[in-house]
């Protein structure tokens, strides 16, 4: 008897709406991954919320199928018994674990709590049932990270809390959403192998839901691809990889980005656009009574960019790459060092002072649906910049329109406003916006990390295709490896606000001489596959 | 998610959430408010041709006497017509309601626009906030009115300084969230200059609370206005508003309570169906909120 098995399962949107989900069938094995695989809005976490009945009511609504868990119909059961069945025979651990843990509660007794829920263990067997799982899942000193509140662990060790309370019970299938998405790749591979581990010692099985290609070869048995609420193809893993049947499925491995470095290309014998020298950034050192320590979010940090090139930066998360972004920028004001922008320092100017100097450095941010005022036409964002500095407005939407149809957008989207259209569609839009005081320098902040792999692809080529026409230098900030490799010249890796290693893309990502580089290339997850050409990396050289 | 503001309510209220069939579009409960809102309105403004008696007209003759053809609602201790004053006083408690309310939001945003979003700034201006907010809204109007002496805009102007506090309070709350949203950052970039900024990218996010605080603040505006004026700090006692009328009524409550009786539940129904429209305002501006009690 398989522990999950979903047959032609159709969910849509309540009073009529279109289905999301268009009869789907899916069957997992005990003791057995499975990974559903898809962009956004292809229904892979309203199927997974669909087998846990935890549909949002009022908005979705299943239309017909069957879903049985270990042999018991979900769909039919009461919601005492669903709540049952939640409790002991399934569980689900969630992207973002701050928010799925209370933050006002010991984690040890959020454990407990469950136990306490759902099972009659008296109280001294119920802690040590929650001492053995916390040491199962590998956190250190757990005495005293079961008496810890939330906020005082780790993004990695609140995931480890919630796998704990998800298999304490033992279940029989464990939903992950996008665990590992919100985590530092070296966090995100300890994390995928303790799942890994667990499985193979309670027989659990999981139902793995990730947008992510690395992270599916690393820990999939089997695959299902989805694409607009349809089951694509499914297979065992390496038969997925290798001989992928659908064209979507071919679509979606080859836009997974290569981590081998793009070509090196000639360096242009010019003066760098950018020139930052002991760049640093101390958070919180004067107080009011006394002056602190504060936080060096950025120590020490020196490099250029010659026009035409694109240096990135990695990192993982708390290492500074956003602040010195953010530095260069001048929405935060650097503590000491210099900035020069084609030649000019802008560190010492007053906001007023800067102004004339903004046009030549512009910004793309992280989260297209953010960036974008939504009051205004995409229009109206693109020429505010120009408007400022004196140009027409007619002159300006002419060249809004322009800049539309270089981004691949028709000229009259000017007129439409920014949530009629897709991510990547917006972050095109952003772009444009970026480009439209033809900078000499464009900092790029996470600017594909909230896109889908294949739009990724477009909007990296964009940017490319624009750097090649007018040669601005860019700086591109990044925590994705793969990223980094398609887009960058020269690579600085950071941590902890300094700088560890920094050179050009193919030395760096190809020959890391520092360890934590390593690390970081080492812990990239699905390494070891070709995703583009459907096969295993040819190992050049033992890493 | 960012902006998350809740209105602050004022007194009156009903819990229209168990009130509403359903859910979604404009309950019943709402229309029903609108509509008593909208007779109220109307009969203020065309006074004149409604009534049949001057409002001020004393005739000692008729004094105290009960409902009759002459006087649908009776007459008051100097035989003047229940309601035409009642219906004139109407007129008095709308125009402090809404002048209230405008000016109150209108310098209210102003301050809180810079408060919210220059720090040097921010300090000095809640601390005078958090001052004018520790004195008891009556006490402060009417301290006022006695400074000024008492007039309709003298009331207008001492309940609307005790009502500022609250919509600064909100429009800050609202600018600190919204101020560092990616695209106030993207606008800083862009080389748009501060109040441009504060005008374009940030004050649009205040509109949908501000006009739901509004309501609140012009049913609290009338209520403060009612108190005045039974008091007898409020405007002059021979201008008929629904306080006044109650506190010259209040003598004979025990052998004609209909004296207050009636300019009370016309206070009442103003009152409560100003708020019922806020509050279905605020589930329509703010879908967040609807969702969440249904």
């Amino acid at each position: 008897m398989p522990a999950v098995n979903i047959e032609n399962l159709r969910v849509a949107v309540t009073r009529g709406g279109p289905e999301v989900v268009k009869g789907i069938s899916l069957t997992i094995e005990r003791g057995e991954t499975v990974c559903l695989v898809g962009e956004s809005g292809s229904g892979k976490s309203v199927t997974s919320l669909a087998a846990m009945g935890l549909l949002p009511k009022g908005s979705l609504e299943i239309r017909g199928g069957k879903i049985e868990i270990d042999g018991e119909d979900a769909l039919a059961a009461s919601p005492a018994a669903l709540r049952r069945m939640r409790a002991s025979k399934m569980a689900m651990i969630f992207q973002e674990p701050m928010t799925a843990l209370n933050p006002v509660m010991r984690v040890g007794d959020q454990i407990d709590e469950v136990l306490k829920e759902h099972t009659k263990m008296p109280a001294p067997e119920r802690e040590k049932r929650v001492l053995d799982i916390l040491e199962q899942v590998g956190l250190p000193d757990i005495a005293r990270v079961r008496m810890s509140f939330p906020h005082q662990l780790s993004g990695g060790q609140r995931q480890r809390i919630m796998i704990a309370m998800a298999l304490v019970l033992e279940p029989v299938l464990l939903i992950a959403d996008e665990p590992t998405t919100a985590l530092d790749v070296t966090t995100q591979k300890q994390i995928l192998k303790l799942i890994k581990d667990l499985q193979v010692d309670h027989g659990t099985a999981v139902l793995f839901i990730t947008h992510d290609m690395g992270v599916v070869s690393e820990i999939a048995d089997r695959v299902y691809v989805m694409n607009h609420g349809d089951m694509v193809e499914d297979g065992p893993i390496g038969a997925l990889l290798r001989t992928p049947q659908k064209e979507y499925t071919r679509k979606l491995l080859s836009a997974v980005p290569s981590l081998v470095p793009r070509p090196g290309r000639e360096k242009p014998q010019k003066a760098p656009v950018l020139d930052v020298n002991n760049l640093e950034k101390i958070y919180g050192a004067t107080s009011l009574f006394a002056k602190a320590a504060g936080t060096r979010a950025v120590d020490d940090v020196s490099f250029n960019i010659l026009p035409g090139r694109t240096l990135g930066i990695v990192g993982e998360s708390g290492s500074g790459k956003s602040t010195v972004a953010r530095c260069i920028m001048r929405l935060i004001d650097p503590s000491k060092g210099q900035v020069r922008i084609d030649g000019t320092d802008i560190v010492g100017f007053s906001r007023q002072g800067l102004q004339p100097h903004r046009a030549k450095f512009q910004m793309v941010f992280q989260d297209p649906y953010r960036s974008l005022n939504p009051r205004l036409t995409v229009g109206e964002s693109i020429i505010e910049a120009p408007v400022n500095y004196g140009i027409s407005r007619t002159l300006a939407m002419e060249r809004a329109r322009e800049l539309m149809v270089e981004v691949g957008l028709p000229a009259d989207a000017v007129g439409r406003y920014p949530h009629q259209f897709s991510g990547g569609q917006r972050q095109r839009i952003a772009i444009a916006r970026a480009v439209a005081m033809e900078p000499k320098l464009l900092v790029a902040d996470e600017a594909v990390s909230a896109l889908d792999v294949s739009v990724q692809a477009q909007v990296l080529d964009l940017l490319d295709r624009l750097q090649r026409k007018s040669g601005f230098g860019m700086l591109f900030i990044t925590h994705d490896l793969r990223v980094a490799a398609q887009i960058c010249d020269e690579v600085v890796v950071m941590s902890r606000g300094k700088i560890v290693e920094a050179g050009p893309a193919d030395r760096v990502l190809g020959a890391p001489s520092d360890p934590y580089t390593r690390s970081l290339i080492d812990a990239a997850p699905g390494r070891d596959w070709d995703f583009a050409n459907f096969r295993p990396m040819a190992r050049a050289e033992g890493a | 998610m960012a902006s998350e503001t809740t209105p602050i309510r004022a007194r009156l209220r009903l819990p229209t959430h168990l009130l509403r069939p359903g859910g979604g579009g404009f309950g019943m409960v709402p229309m029903i408010a609108s509509v008593v809102l909208a007779l109220i309105v109307l009969a203020a403004l065309f006074a004149p041709f409604i009534t049949l008696h001057d409002p001020v007209q004393m005739s000692p003759a008729q004094r105290l006497k009960p409902p009759s053809a002459g006087f649908p609602l009776g007459t008051d201790a100097y035989g003047r017509d229940l309601m035409a004053r009642v219906i004139y006083g109407a007129r008095v408690s709308l125009i402090i309601g809404i002048g209230a309310s405008i000016c109150s939001v209108v310098i209210g945003l102003a301050i809180g626009l810079v408060s919210g979003f220059f720090r040097y700034a921010d300090a000095v201006v809640m601390r005078i906030m958090d001052g004018l907010m520790a004195m008891p809204s009556v006490l402060l109007a009417i301290a006022i009115v006695s400074l000024v002496g008492p007039s309709i805009w003298t009331v207008m102007f001492a309940i609307t300084i005790p009502e500022i506090p609250r919509v600064v309070r909100l429009v800050r709350s609202i600018v600190l969230a919204a101020r560092d949203e990616p695209y106030v950052e993207a606008a800083i970039a862009a080389g748009t200059s501060l109040p441009r900024i504060l005008w374009r990218h940030l004050m649009p996010n205040t509109f949908a609370p501000l006009s739901v605080q509004a309501t609140y603040v012009c049913a609290s505006a009338i209520l403060t206005e009612a108190i005045l004026s039974f008091l007898g700090a409020g405007v002059s006692t021979e201008t008929p508003t629904w306080g006044n009328i109650m506190a010259e009524g209040r003598m004979y409550f025990l052998i004609k309570p209909e004296l207050i009786f009636w300019p009370g539940l016309a206070l009442s129904l103003c009152i409560l169906s100003i708020n019922l429209i806020g509050d279905a305002a605020r589930d329509i501006l703010d879908p967040r909120m609807a969702r969440r009690k249904e």
